[in-house]
């Protein structure tokens, strides 16, 4: 089958691993975590960039990869929901997401939750005006939006008290 | 025989509880987790009455053949049904159990403690645990649906916060979704789908099935069901873009592109009088001139347009046809029908289809979970022996889904002197709401499979017929929980509307009662009364009268008048009138620019004996945030060639920076009847918002949604 595409080679760090692809290079990122990676934490919701269920942190920054192909990201160090667990802001995160039961159906939380690590990496101490910013891209279609902030509040304070 | 449906379907002790030999208990549920964190309920319950840490327990995802048959996980009947047939399950099997304790000890039955399954004869060192009594042997008794339950002063589990079992996988991103499935000889697969519902393949072009050969993709076109399978997820994607182009239709007559809302009245309809919330079989009575001595008579016209389920994650399936034997997973809510209709629809033997659930997003009713189950299946078939996974697209979700019908609802009432109502009349007009495959007349299982509309000798789109049952669809809280002396209720099932329509969260139930509750308020200000107050005066139930009490509390406090600028609004209603009671009371602000602002809601809810208190919340404002959603921003639209609000910019629903304060007050209601909760808040929402909406801006809004647009047309008007 490969024969039959254009491929390209190149390397993509995630979650702090090294990885050799060669794909199609149109292919997007999220169908190269997904797939080739196996990492599915990251969502295909509308692969439009208007849901924002495939969210991943690019360099810290926070990156919807359901559009932009794998091999633009070379060089960068891509984050998954999966990766967020070894990080510290990010696994306060996920404890104030548990600690709310800031989900029910959970198809949204990864990308959520990459948002607010983005966030929060950035900005230790934001409003709520910033954190609505933050998850302005971010479709919930159960409505646990309400438990979202409230845990986004949460692991704000958490970070504050550890850091006190 | 049982009286909960779910036992009558499962009597045996054992198809419920099973004690396994590695020291863990395993409680079966038929009821499927959609998001809603059924089995973190049902394993509290378990837990509670088998005095069994909820950490030693496992709530298997339901198979066919495997799991009790308790039907459609739907209506908010998922506790009602499987809550209380697991609890008096694992009390039954706790005195079983404690009989052979007794025994096996030498004691006397009423000295047994039990700890985490652990059995203690009281101030001795004598034990014996429950996996040690059973010996992984069957219990072989029936479910005594009679059976003592504990009392509520000894709970420990029951009633209290907890974790939802799913939470730390959803939060790491672990939780594995019938999308996320991989077998190594797994095919993925995309759909090329007509332009419409009436579009019929015409040709492709020659030329696509070989150079799809070439890719390594495989093309299955049946009829005018047509899609592209191949081993990378990507390349599928690809190859049905590219091929959608090389397909040619003709399109029919294309959709009837009339006003809904014109279509709902002039239309061919069957219409029933409504009688305590049964249709019946009888003339509708007219309507008469209003009564003597009413010193008011108001008449009011609402509508609400074509909604969507709008899943987060497009529906999606995996299948594999193997030696005439068909394996689905499967995000349906109801695997047994999905299965009897599955199996008419491809000419097999039910017991040679295996269905079993899988995580699907969020679905809020029938959307299109088992539409792709049939699809998965009809390339299954064309390609045995291999895992085909297939996913709808975001634009199949959006343009194929059985959408909620468009509704009208005609209301008139006139109140005495007093200030009293003295009679009630209220008509709803609506497609059907009840569309879910199940086997029936005309194969109506297969028939209601979306593919079988496009497959070679197709099936034809089934015509809708009345649902009669109680509180079913169109007439779902038609009836008011309110005291009228009189009422003239009419359900109204209009045929040849333009689309395709189902089952959404609260069936008619969120329509009529924005409709009730938007005319409460109508008549209350015709009467110079409170809102909350004129309510009351029609309400003898004391359950109801609690929740909204406590919520106009909660909202108003001591004040008299909404801070400056905004406005409060009421709405109320009891699901079904037998389920779980909701008022909700909002505080919002109409903006310059005619945006509704959402600022504080309150929800006082009474469920009966809570299991899991913050589930039961969660389940309380996500039907509040969902039923806000509808009333200010969705409508399907739709023209002459097809479904337009075919994305999340033409079909815009909420989003995070319009999230109000929400309170919850759940009643306490010690060992009453559990009462299914998750639709009991969406209808006194909407009512709450159009109704609040006027309190801030004094203008009636009697169509949603509550659009910028449509708020300043209301204003002009």
């Amino acid at each position: 089958m490969g024969a039959n595409y254009p491929m390209v080679a190149y390397t993509l760090r995630v979650n702090g691993k090294r990885h050799e692809l060669d794909t199609d290079p149109a292919k997007p990122l999220i169908y190269v975590l997904r797939g080739e990676l196996g990492l599915t934490g990251p969502k295909i919701g509308c692969a439009l960039e208007q849901c924002a269920a495939c969210a991943v942190l690019v360099d810290g920054e926070h990156t919807l990869s359901c559009n932009r192909a794998a091999s633009e990201f070379e060089g960068a160090e891509i984050t998954t929901i999966e990766g967020l667990a070894e990080d510290a802001i990010g696994a306060r995160i996920q404890a104030a997401f548990m600690a709310e039961n800031a989900a029910q159906c959970g198809y949204c939380t990864p990308g959520i939750i990459v948002a607010v690590a983005s966030l929060l990496k950035s900005n230790a101490g934001p409003s709520d005006a910033d954190i609505s910013d933050a998850l302005a891209d971010h479709l919930c279609r159960c409505g646990s939006h309400n438990r979202v902030l409230r845990a986004v509040r949460g692991a704000i304070s958490g970070g504050q008290a550890d850091a006190a | 025989m049982p009286r909960n449906p779910s036992l009558q379907n499962a009597p045996n002790l054992d198809e419920w509880i099973v004690f396994e030999a590695d020291g863990r208990l395993t409680v079966r549920s038929g009821k499927v987790d959609i998001g809603q964190h059924v089995s973190t309920a049902v394993a509290t319950i378990a837990a509670e009455e088998l005095d069994i840490d909820p950490a030693r327990i496992d709530v298997p995802i339901a198979i066919t053949g495997i799991a009790p048959n308790e039907g459609i996980t739907s209506g908010s009947m998922s506790m009602e049904t499987s809550g209380e047939a697991v609890r008096r399950a694992a009390a039954t099997a706790r005195r079983h159990l404690l009989g052979l304790a007794a025994e096996a000890l030498e004691a006397d039955a009423g000295a047994l403690q039990v700890n985490d399954g652990l059995v203690r004869v009281a101030d001795s060192n004598k034990t014996i645990s429950y996996w040690e009594l059973m010996e992984a042997k069957a219990f072989a008794i029936e479910v005594d649906e009679d059976i003592d339950l504990k009392s509520p002063d000894q709970f420990k589990y029951m009633g209290i916060k907890t974790v939802a079992r799913e939470m730390r996988d959803i939060v790491t991103g672990g939780h594995m979704f019938v999308h996320d499935m991989v077998w190594p000889d797994m095919l993925h697969a995309r759909l090329v789908r007509p332009p419409h519902y009436w579009a019929k393949l015409k040709s492709i072009d020659e030329g696509a099935g070989g150079r799809l050969r070439d890719q390594g993709l495989q093309l299955v076109v049946n009829g005018s069901f047509i899609a592209v399978a191949g081993p990378d997820e990507w390349a599928a994607v690809k190859a049905a873009e590219r091929l959608a182009g090389e397909v040619r239709w003709n399109m029919g007559d294309g959709l009837k592109a009339a006003d809904v809302f014109d279509s709902l009245l002039d239309n061919p309809r069957l219409s029933f009088p409504v009688v305590n919330g049964v249709p019946q079989e009888d003339d509708v009575p007219p309507l008469g001139n209003p009564p003597a001595g009413a010193a008011l008579t108001l008449a009011a016209h609402y509508e609400r347009p074509y909604t969507m389920h709008g899943a987060i994650a497009p529906s999606s399936a995996a299948a594999i046809f193997e030696a005439g034997k068909l394996t689905v997973w499967t995000h349906s809510q109801g695997i047994y029908l999905l299965r009897l209709s599955m199996a008419d629809a491809l000419g097999l033997e039910p017991a040679d289809v295996t269905l079993h659930h899988a995580l699907g997003s969020g679905c809020y009713g029938h959307n299109g979970a088992d539409d792709v189950a049939l699809d998965a299946a009809l390339i299954a078939r064309e390609i045995p022996g291999q895992h085909i996974l297939v996913k709808w697209t975001r634009d199949d979700e959006h343009a194929w889904e059985p959408y909620s019908p468009a509704m009208a609802m005609r209301l008139r009432a006139s109140i005495d002197d007093d200030g009293k109502i003295m009679d009630w009349s209220h008509e709803s007009y609506s497609d059907t709401h009840v569309m879910r495959p199940r086997p029936g007349a005309n194969r109506a299982g297969a028939a209601r499979l979306l593919a079988m509309r496009m497959v070679e000798n197709p099936l034809p789109a089934p015509v809708p017929e009345p649902a009669m049952g109680f509180h079913i669809g169109i007439h779902r809280n038609l009836d008011p929980l309110y005291d009228f002396p009189e009422r003239r209720l009419v359900k109204n099932l209009v045929r040849e509307l333009p689309l395709r329509t189902s089952a959404m969260r609260t069936l008619g139930a969120y329509a009529n009662v924005f409709a009730i509750e938007s005319f409460m308020d109508e008549l209350a200000e015709a009467a110079g009364a409170d809102p909350v107050a004129f309510r009351l005066d029609h309400l003898s139930d004391a359950r109801g009268r609690d929740c909204l009490e406590a919520a106009a509390k909660a909202l108003r406090g001591d004040a008299t008048d909404p801070p400056e600028g905004r406005g409060w609004g009421f709405g109320f209603a009891r699901y079904k009138n037998v389920q779980a009671y909701a008022a909700v009371g909002i505080e919002l602000e109409v903006t310059d620019a005619a945006d509704v602002k959402l600022h504080r809601a309150v929800i006082a809810a009474d469920a009966g004996q809570v299991v899991d208190p913050d589930g039961l919340a969660a389940q309380m404002e996500g039907g509040l945030i969902q039923a806000a959603s509808w009333a200010l921003y969705e409508e399907v639209t739709y023209d002459q060639d097809g479904i337009t609000s075919r994305d999340w910019d033409t079909y815009p629903i909420m989003r995070f920076d319009n999230i109000p304060d929400i309170e919850v007050i759940l009643m306490q209601r010690p060992n009453a009847p559990f009462l299914g909760a998750g639709e009991a808040s969406s209808g006194p929402a909407g009512a709450a918002i159009a109704n609040a909406v006027y309190n801030a801006a004094g203008i009636r809004m009697r169509r949603l949604p509550l659009t910028p647009d449509a708020i300043r047309s209301a204003a002009m008007a």
